[in-house]
């Protein structure tokens, strides 16, 4: 049995709370929070035992593994005594504030060999994993050019409130879902995004940070692209996400839900033919133990745990893939200051 | 005993957990309310009477709708689900967990001299679910609401945290306050059924994922046909039977139906012949099955 604490308890923190509740082989052992209200939800509602201070949590506990599900701005601290604690960790997204702390966890978590993992969930979608394996068998042919997409109404009024309106913190359209694009991304293609030009992050309804993140992109492999993320934008009911790829012998679009495919010609070893195929989530996910919002999560959850129990590490979403995004973030980030933001309107 | 078909509203508001592209032509189609409307009538006229949905603010405009036409609605049924998860989802991300309280708690959480305010200074969590189910059943009052569920966010998130005795108070409020039935949509039903079983909550009713390709039935589909034809004592709602379209109804029907245990079978259509279709696959096929 793994012993896990958890540090955390907004939204995802909850949600992680509950998943390895529900899950078997792992024994949520202790939670962390600094609000009251929170406290006394956990203290008055379940068995779980609560703590205020993470690093008397991990001294009295002495968990197997911890989960930091914190604002970007404290990931640093707390993953770094973990590690040096000996324990595995989980980290949500985005990873660090600054490179060099990104950098520096992903190395100790390396020398210590603990197995360090962050919460880009979309790498446990069924369709973007086809779209991966399809990519890379070489079904559209050469790849030249990529769109990734991501829309949400989470900001949609001139207010701030939580620490994702505020400058610096790791709020912000850019970091809170252009990141999961731009993760998915290197995912899919297996390469990494290396450069950026023409970035615009305006502000629609937050004073301080960006609604929106659009720019083009190149990958090391050569493949060029762009992004448009928008997350005061309530067209669509709940965050949906989307990459197409084109190639020179096809095209594939996927979401969350269906993965669609163009060839040229039949590809009879893959079960297509030419002309659009379309490949549907309920054929594409593997069952899971416990449900709650999507079999992504659990399945995010179950491999970390898996990857402590048995060794087999999938390294899907590494500190290492997830610094590849951090490094992206801040140069996308840097082009919009130099080039566009002196022209705000 | 519940009716035995059930109409639902994913296809109103854009839930297709097939394709983001048919959630947008479904967001356009029913934009005005009297397309829901339209589609409600054409139920009744193929004798559906119980509509299940989640608490949208535009369902409010249904029950105004319903309250402005009694006869014609007389006996038509609404089996409320709350929260509307993605109303709370999206307002924590922008709030915070108190700034979302604040927002959709009724009355003033810092004023000490209300219910809320107290229940908030208390930290009273039981009674602030009373509160919060107050506030989404307001949109249907004088509406016949027999069954209320908890939707499934809520009910795995509390299952897995092992908030058990919250069901408890959930289970007893509904009965005493809205003396309706309660019901628990859940991705994990056998789970759910053996937490009501120990917590004593007696004859739950159970929404969940039940189809033949096991799509949304966590464990294994085996576990779910176990405790569907066991004597556990639930009864059992049936929903996704065409896993999200990647059944045809009536192989999707054939399957449900095996189920005698199935009390009632939960379906989203949008055309009369769509209805009627489903409707007459599921009626035959309980009857076959059972005569």
């Amino acid at each position: 049995m793994i012993k896990a604490a958890l540090i955390g308890l907004g939204k995802m923190g909850i949600s992680h709370a509950a998943i390895l509740g529900g899950l078997p082989g792992v024994e949520l052992a202790a939670v962390c929070d600094t609000d009251s209200l929170i406290r006394s939800g956990f203290e008055k509602l379940t068995r779980i035992p609560f703590y205020s201070d993470y690093k008397k949590m991990i001294e009295e506990v002495r968990p197997d593994c911890v989960y930091v599900i914190t604002p970007t701005r404290l990931h640093f601290d707390m993953v770094m005594y973990a590690l040096e604690k000996g324990c595995h960790v989980f980290c949500e997204k985005p990873f660090a504030l600054t490179i060099e702390q990104g950098e520096q966890m992903a190395a100790l978590a390396k020398s210590k060999g603990l197995v360090g993992q962050v919460g880009y969930h979309n790498r446990y979608i069924g369709t973007f994993n086809e779209m991966k394996r399809l990519l890379a068998a070489g079904v559209i042919g050469r790849p030249f050019y990529f769109m990734g997409e991501a829309y949400g109404p989470v900001i949609l009024k001139k207010k701030g409130g939580t620490w994702r309106s505020e400058k610096g913190s790791g709020g912000g359209c850019i970091e809170d879902y252009a990141a999961h694009v731009l993760n998915l991304i290197n995912y899919v293609t297996g390469s990494t995004l290396v450069d950026c030009a023409g970035v615009q992050m305006p502000g629609i309804f937050s004073g301080e940070v960006d609604d929106a993140t659009y720019g083009s992109l190149r990958l090391e492999n050569g493949m060029c692209g762009q992004i448009s993320v928008n997350w005061s934008d309530d067209t669509v009911r709940k965050m949906t996400t989307s990459v197409k790829i084109a190639g020179d012998g096809g095209k594939l679009e996927a979401d969350a839900t269906t993965l669609k495919i163009y060839v040229r010609e039949d590809k009879p070893e893959y079960g297509l033919e030419k002309g659009w195929n379309f490949r549907y989530i309920t054929g594409l996910t593997p069952q899971v133990d416990f449900n709650l919002r999507g079999e992504e999560y659990t399945l995010e959850d179950a491999a970390f745990i898996k990857g402590i129990a048995t060794g087999e590490v999938d390294g899907r979403n590494s500190f290492e893939s997830a610094l590849q995004t951090d490094i992206i973030i801040h140069k996308m980030i840097a082009d919009w200051e130099s080039n566009f933001k002196a022209a705000k309107v | 005993m519940m009716d035995r078909v059930i109409l639902g509203d994913n296809q109103f508001f854009a839930v297709n957990h097939l394709s983001d592209e048919r959630s947008r032509a479904q967001a356009i189609r029913f934009k005005d309310d009297k397309a829901i409307i339209d589609v409600l009538d054409a139920a009744m006229d193929c004798g559906i009477k119980t509509f299940m949905c989640t608490t949208h603010d535009r369902i409010a405009h249904i029950c105004d709708y319903m309250r402005k036409n009694p006869e014609r609605y007389a006996d038509f049924k609404f089996f409320p689900c709350m929260p509307y998860a993605h109303k709370y989802a999206n307002a924590i991300t922008e709030l915070g967990i108190l700034g979302t309280l604040k927002a959709y708690m009724p009355g003033n959480i810092f004023s000490v001299t209300g219910k809320a305010g107290i229940a908030f200074l208390k930290k009273d969590f039981p009674s602030m679910m009373e509160l919060l189910v107050d506030a989404e059943m307001k949109m249907f009052e004088g509406m016949n609401t027999p069954v209320i569920f908890l939707q499934n966010v809520i009910v795995d998130l509390m299952l897995g945290l092992g908030t058990d005795e919250m069901f408890v108070h959930f289970a007893d409020y509904i009965r005493s306050r809205y003396n309706a039935e309660p019901g628990f949509i859940t991705m994990n039903m056998p789970r759910m059924v053996d937490l009501c079983q120990r917590v004593g909550i007696s004859s739950p009713i159970i929404c969940s994922s039940i189809n033949k390709i096991g799509f949304r039935m966590s464990g294994s589909i085996a576990e779910y046909e176990e405790y569907l034809t066991s004597d556990r004592e639930f009864r059992p709602m049936a929903m996704q039977c065409l896993a999200a379209g990647a059944l045809r109804p009536d192989e999707a029907m054939e399957y449900v139906t095996r189920f005698p245990k199935i009390e009632s079978v939960l379906f989203g259509a949008s055309t009369k012949p769509h209805i009627l279709q489903t409707k007459t696959l599921i009626e035959e096929g309980f009857a076959r099955n059972n005569g």
